[in-house]
């Protein structure tokens, strides 16, 4: 266990800080009487452990691939189970984005959330633990807890305070995941019973007979399928992102949806590498079917809610073509791409919201041709719809082309199927952005229309310049990477010899 | 000294002498709920006393050791409660409450003195004390709430119970016909010893046959739904509850009479298991009487809680125990929601409960929090122990049970989810607020306590269940 653990004695264990700082906030939201104490109590806990998340960048050892900031602890010792916690390459970024994330959804739900704001900011905050827990996890039965504990929160955010559906969404969204999940169940303790332990890190590397990895790597795709979600298992997600508080669709698409993407890089690729590279093929079709019908279905949209929900099936279409392209430019540009998509997708779910809650409608044809009474607001929208369609210069586009070189590098006709993806987003993006800013000549009354105010653009700020930042210089956050990365890619291209006879004699009696 | 360690039975006899006083001087309900709790106070106390004492009564039928001291705590706890949280008794008459108490505690002394009984004749007579007192409780119900369905369900009780009763004599028969013995230690040597014949298989069955019908697990479940649905709030939910603890501690001393690698049953509990959790999920799914709802819900967890058992093992048997007392504290916190919110004791439908996050907030906290943890979802105490039975009964090769069980999970959620959805989402043109007692909302929150203590650290129970049941194997 040693050697794939840094535990440092005598230092703050960062990472217990971060999942129960938000924990104990929700508990102290329960001695707060108003409202306007709770919006600000809960401000302060997500930016106290958004700054606590800092360290972890800053200490961070790029030379290694084991997991630093390491915690253990004896939890069920009857059954082996403990409380293990690090981070590597792949999780560090993905923390940090959850910590910068959570404080914009409290600013996003200021004024957006009227109705028992105490209880929505605990949602906002339990959230928080366990998404944070789930990316930080070393032990699969701590891994799933969390993982199947975020559903009652999100659950309860889109029933209480979402639209005229959310009963429809909520019990979509829920039965769906948790579907999706039993059978993971099943294989963590079937992977347990192989290993004598729930260390996921133990797993990795281990000869399995190739039959149980195919079992294995079906449950982990099924449960991980849904939650990104891929092609055709994508179906809840429009419905709940539209019906879901605008703090609850940003949740949804910036780290919800990171989660299954997570779930590959980390439990599918080293744990069951051969059955992974069997079914390499299958997935990049069906990434590449997610990138065009996201495109397609988003190009068709009325309601500016749908449309960045049917992107984000598109934009997750990416990630998963450039993880399973399993090269390092295609992993890399997953990851980064997974960053890029909580920024930009979140920030246009900001925008989406502020224009809901001044014309009350998340329709296209009503939010026509408000640039001229919004003008920053325009600019926002702009900046992040640029980012969207990956835009030279703009977040996106690193991480798209690094997607697109790697699969490029194996998988030529795949790759070339996905670049009318690309095009699509421009043409939906544009689409938007043109009806919003100028509209046409039957643009409704927008001149009571009020512009942004502080808090609004506070809120949006933080991801623009994250925008620029990672579009321009994205090495300080690809560099955090590499070593993970490349180590993640030996454990699965050693399988790649075995695969191929492997399947065969399966096949073969 | 030895007669120390029957203290808390002969406590909970004397109480309900006390309680047969009250009730032929004619006093009030309210009275006899005060000496009700009264007794289950003392009851918990004394039970907490001679906790951690061991021996022998009347002729070594009679044990006391962890295993029955921590059942025992248990009913007394769960009878505690469920006087507890009947404010006001309201599904029954108001001149038969003394009684109503009487026969409730009646039958837990049955149910106490059952999982201390190891000899056969003994436990019989124990376990009809509690099964009679119960099977009067049901028709106790008012005609005005209960529309008569009481009496049907009372009959169907009596003769279902019956009907096992009989069973379970028939099969007690056979193992003293091939033993000549009705001692539980010196059975075990003796059926090992004659290499287990069908004879004794079939034996043992049936009297397990007779322990599955307290449970509800299928084909012995057919009593189940009615009784919920007829019976009134607060006797369901002890018949939901507390009996069911004595019938696990039952079960696990009946299946630890058969070989314990052989597993002459094992397939047939397996498939009773499987058949409990499709047949209990599936119709659950289309209930909207929350009551009979939770009875469909009962079977479905008599099948989970069987997964345990059909491992013959010592881990086995004590994450059923585990579990067992997990599906205590989430029915009684579902039960407690039920009894409060139906003001004039009525039986709720699904969408009654529509605004009650409006009504009795922490009244719907504590059901959504009851229905997470029955659905097994984490971290809640039924995701940790449906793990550790499913984990267990991985490990002893059940794979397809295992992975049926699990997709039960995933049926199983819909309609507990309805529940949550109705009393969150709904909103109901019945805007006025639920009173609640403080000592009841305090009762609530800490069911709610216990549900996530034993879901998040389940470590101290569990190897207190394990001590228990090393006791008697």
């Amino acid at each position: 266990m040693d050697d794939v653990l840094i535990i440092k004695d005598g230092v703050m264990p960062f990472l217990s800080i971060l999942i129960f700082l938000p924990l104990a906030g929700a508990l102290g939201l329960f001695l707060i009487g108003n409202d306007h104490f709770a919006k600000i109590w809960s401000l302060l806990v997500t930016l106290a452990t958004a700054i606590c998340s800092l360290p972890l960048y800053f200490g961070f050892d790029l030379t290694t691939a084991k997991y630093q900031f390491a915690e253990h602890h004896a939890w069920i010792p009857a059954w082996d189970i403990n409380y293990t916690l690090g981070i590597d390459g792949i999780s560090l970024l993905l923390v940090l984005m959850t910590t910068l994330i959570m404080p914009l959804c409290v600013l996003g739900s200021w004024s957006y959330i009227r109705k028992r704001v105490r209880e929505f900011m605990a949602c906002l905050l339990i959230m928080e633990t366990s998404m944070i827990g789930v990316f930080v996890a070393l032990d699969f039965v701590l891994f799933y807890i969390l993982w199947e504990a975020m559903l009652i929160p999100m659950y309860l955010m889109i029933a209480i305070w979402g639209g005229p559906r959310k009963v429809y969404a909520s019990t979509k969204f829920f039965l769906y995941t948790l579907a999706g999940s039993v059978l993971l169940l099943v294989a963590i303790i079937a992977l347990y019973l192989q290993n004598g332990s729930f260390f996921i890190p133990e797993m990795m590397g281990q000869e399995y007979s190739f039959l149980f990895e195919i079992l294995v790597f079906l449950a982990f795709f099924l449960a991980f399928a849904i939650k990104v979600p891929m092609f055709p298992f994508h179906t809840w997600l429009p419905a709940a992102h539209v019906e879901a508080p605008t703090a609850g669709s940003v949740i949804l698409a910036s780290i919800l949806l990171k989660m299954g993407t997570y779930g590959f890089l980390r439990f599918c690729l080293p744990i069951t590498p051969e059955a992974t590279i069997t079914f390499v093929p299958y997935i990049l079709w069906l990434s590449v079917a997610g990138i065009l019908y996201g495109g397609f279905t988003a190009l068709a949209q009325r309601d500016m809610k749908k449309l960045i929900a049917y992107s984000s099936v598109g934009h997750m279409g990416f990630v998963t073509l450039g993880i399973f392209a399993l090269n390092k430019f295609g992993v890399e540009g997953a990851i980064l791409q997974m960053i890029n998509h909580g920024v930009t997708t979140g920030a246009l779910f900001l925008c989406v919201g502020m224009i809901y809650e001044r014309t009350h409608s998340r329709e296209l044809a009503d939010a026509a041709g408000v640039g001229k009474f919004m003008p920053w607001y325009v600019t926002f929208l702009a900046f992040f719809s640029l980012s969207s369609l990956a835009f030279p210069g703009t977040n996106s586009f690193v991480g798209e082309f690094m997607i697109l070189v790697g699969a490029f590098t194996k998988y030529k006709i795949i790759a070339a199927c996905a670049i009318p993806g690309a095009v699509l987003a421009a043409a939906y993006m544009l689409r938007m952005l043109q009806k919003v800013v100028w509209g046409g000549t039957d643009n409704p009354d927008h001149t009571g229309l009020l512009d942004l105010n502080l808090r609004e653009c506070i809120t949006l700020a933080p991801l623009l310049i994250f925008v620029f930042w990672i579009g321009l210089s994205p090495e300080p956050f690809i560099e955090v990477m590499h070593v993970s990365v490349t180590h993640l890619l030996t454990q699965v291209n050693g399988a790649m010899v075995d695969a191929p006879l492997d399947l065969a004699r399966l096949m073969l009696p | 000294m030895e007669s120390m360690l029957f203290i808390p039975e002969i406590w909970v006899l004397l109480g309900s002498l006390i309680l047969f006083l009250v009730s032929i001087m004619d006093g009030s309900g309210r009275a006899a709920r005060f000496w009700a709790g009264l007794i289950a106070v003392g009851a918990i106390l004394l039970t907490a006393a001679t906790f951690f004492s061991e021996g022998e009564l009347f002729f070594a039928a009679y044990k006391v050791d962890l295993f029955s001291q921590l059942f025992k705590l248990l009913v007394v706890t769960g009878f505690g409660v469920v006087v507890l949280l009947g404010q006001d008794l309201r599904g029954v008459d108001e001149k038969i409450k003394p009684e109503y108490y009487l026969f409730l505690l009646l039958s837990t002394l049955g149910l106490m003195m059952v999982v201390s009984c190891v000899e056969l004749l003994s436990l019989f007579v124990a376990l009809e004390l509690s099964s009679f007192a119960l099977y009067l409780l049901v028709p106790m119900r008012d005609e005005r709430t209960g529309t008569r369905i009481q009496m049907e369900s009372a009959a169907k009780y009596v003769i279902f119970g019956v009907m096992a009763t009989g069973i379970m004599l028939f099969g007690m028969s056979y193992l003293f016909g091939l033993t000549g013995t009705t001692y539980l230690a010196e059975l075990l040597p003796k059926l090992h010893g004659i290499g287990m014949q069908p004879a004794a298989v079939v034996g043992i069955t049936m009297v397990l046959a007779g322990f599955f019908f307290k449970l509800g697990l299928f084909p012995f479940h057919f009593w189940l739904p009615d009784v919920y649905q007829g019976a009134s709030n607060e006797t369901t939910a002890f018949i939901a509850s507390v009996p069911k603890l004595a019938a696990v501690a039952l079960i696990i001393r009946g299946a630890a009479l058969y070989l314990p690698d052989g597993q002459a049953a094992g397939s047939l509990i397996a498939v009773l298991a499987v058949v409990s959790m499709f047949y209990g999920n599936l119709l659950a799914l289309v209930q909207k009487d929350l009551k009979r709802m939770l009875g469909f819900s009962g079977i479905a967890h008599a099948g989970y809680l069987m997964l345990g058992v059909l491992v013959f093992k010592e881990s086995g048997y004590a994450t059923s125990v585990y579990y067992v007392i997990g599906y205590l504290v989430m029915n009684l916190a579902a039960f407690l929601v039920i009894c409060n919110v139906a003001r004039q004791g009525e039986n709720l439908l699904v969408e009654d409960l529509s605004g009650l996050s409006r009504r009795a907030p922490l009244m719907a906290v504590i059901l959504a929090v009851a229905m997470f943890a029955l659905a097994g979802i984490p971290p809640f105490v039924g995701f940790m122990g449906k793990f550790m039975l499913l984990a267990g009964a991985l490990q002893a090769g059940h794979l397809a049970l295992v992975v049926m069980a699990a997709l039960n999970t995933a049926i199983s959620i819909y309609y507990y989810l309805s529940v949550v959805r109705v009393s969150y989402c709904s909103d109901s043109d019945d805007v006025e607020t639920i009173q609640v007692d403080g000592l009841v909302k305090l009762v609530g929150v800490l069911l709610v306590a216990v549900i996530i203590f034993m879901g998040v650290a389940p470590n101290t129970i569990l190897e207190l269940a394990a001590e228990a049941v090393r006791n008697i194997l």
